[in-house]
């Protein structure tokens, strides 16, 4: 349930970028390899925004696919965990390219 | 105040011109959400290398044994070298108490609810402990295979422990923090001959998540498979 901090992190960065705005709506980037969990993050974010320039604000995110670096082959594919071969030539140990993402991308404010 | 530990902290200052443009009611961003975490990180990491100190912070489920593995640590390496320990638990200084017993310093670090140890627990943790003389610090964090993977301390290494009495497919179970430690511990070894547990199974299964992961075979009990831990700390340092 590392959620909670993450959320508190989020909140801490919108409200040192928002100039003390009343934010709108947040838009995060989570990697599919990032130990994240979406609905957790959903779950935090009304109690945790309470009483902070969040209070009430829509929280979008945006899912980044993994894709590892194969560099037998050559090839950049899309993976689904830490330990997948490459799609192309079976090859092991691939290079993680994306997927580890936890980013705040963007703030609406008022 | 700072949320993260409660403390009265300076840094929350708001600053701007992180490249952020403002264009009608949007602001980019574009700020990993640790990024505080890391800040504190890479203070605590400088302060190591100024110091000489070697970091390592050890990961596993409740019960692996990291405190029995570093309690023998300790007993056979505090003649050689200056060692200290940060103890992570939620709650408890048991585990301090354990350390202490051995005569190394020790700082006990409780989260409360928190399920983790970040790098800002850690650096105040630091200005108590006699960092001038330390050549090795252990960090033992809550026992937890999930939330610190993602928490940088600092550390040169996360070490991660893993009991055999937990099952082997452990590494596959949890990806994330196996991917993330460069030193696996398997401990308890004497009690394989009362297990199904298959070790060679175990051991590629982390390799599949970390390629270059350094294996030690241990067990802090009998102290079978201690001294090749020990001459790769001597080694590392």
């Amino acid at each position: 349930m590392h959620e909670l901090s993450i959320v508190q992190g989020v909140v801490e960065l919108c409200e040192q970028h928002s100039g003390g705005r009343t934010v709108l709506a947040v838009t995060l980037q989570i990697g599919a390899l990032s130990g994240v969990v979406p609905e957790a993050l959903e779950f935090c974010f009304e109690a945790v925004t309470k009483g902070s320039l969040l209070e009430g604000a829509r929280l979008e995110i945006e899912r980044i696919e993994a894709a590892g670096y194969c560099s037998e082959c050559g090839i950049l594919s899309r993976i689904d965990t830490y330990f997948d071969p490459c799609p192309s030539c079976g090859a092991l140990s691939l290079e993680l390219r994306t997927g580890e993402e936890m980013r705040v991308k963007d703030l609406e404010v008022e | 105040m700072c949320t993260t530990c409660g403390c009265p902290s300076e840094e929350h200052v708001h600053h701007h011109g992180h490249g952020e443009h403002i264009s009608g009611g949007k602001i980019s961003v574009e700020t990993d959400i640790l990024a505080k975490n890391n800040r504190y990180a890479g203070q605590n990491r400088n302060l190591f290398r100024e110091k000489g100190i070697f970091a390592l912070n050890l990961v596993s489920s409740p019960g692996s044994g990291k405190t029995t593995i570093l309690e023998r640590t300790l007993r056979d390496l505090s003649g050689e070298l200056c060692c200290a320990v940060v103890e992570g638990d939620q709650q408890t200084d048991n585990d301090a108490l354990r350390i202490a017993a051995t005569g190394v310093p020790v700082r006990q670090i409780n989260t409360g609810a928190g399920c983790h140890l970040d790098a800002h627990m850690v650096g105040h943790a630091l200005e108590e402990l006699p960092v001038g003389e330390l050549e090795i610090l252990f960090i033992e964090n809550v026992g937890n295979l999930v939330c610190p993977a993602a928490f940088d301390l600092g550390e040169a290494h996360k070490v991660v422990v893993l009991s055999v009495t937990e099952g082997e497919d452990k590494p596959l179970k949890y990806p994330q923090m196996f991917h993330a430690a460069d030193v696996m511990l398997l401990n308890k070894t004497d009690l394989l001959p009362h297990l199904d547990f298959d070790v060679e199974k175990c051991l590629e299964m982390a390799r599949r998540v970390s390629p270059g992961i350094k294996i030690f075979r241990l067990s802090a009990k009998t102290g079978e498979g201690m001294a090749e831990w020990y001459e790769w700390l001597r080694g590392e340092r």
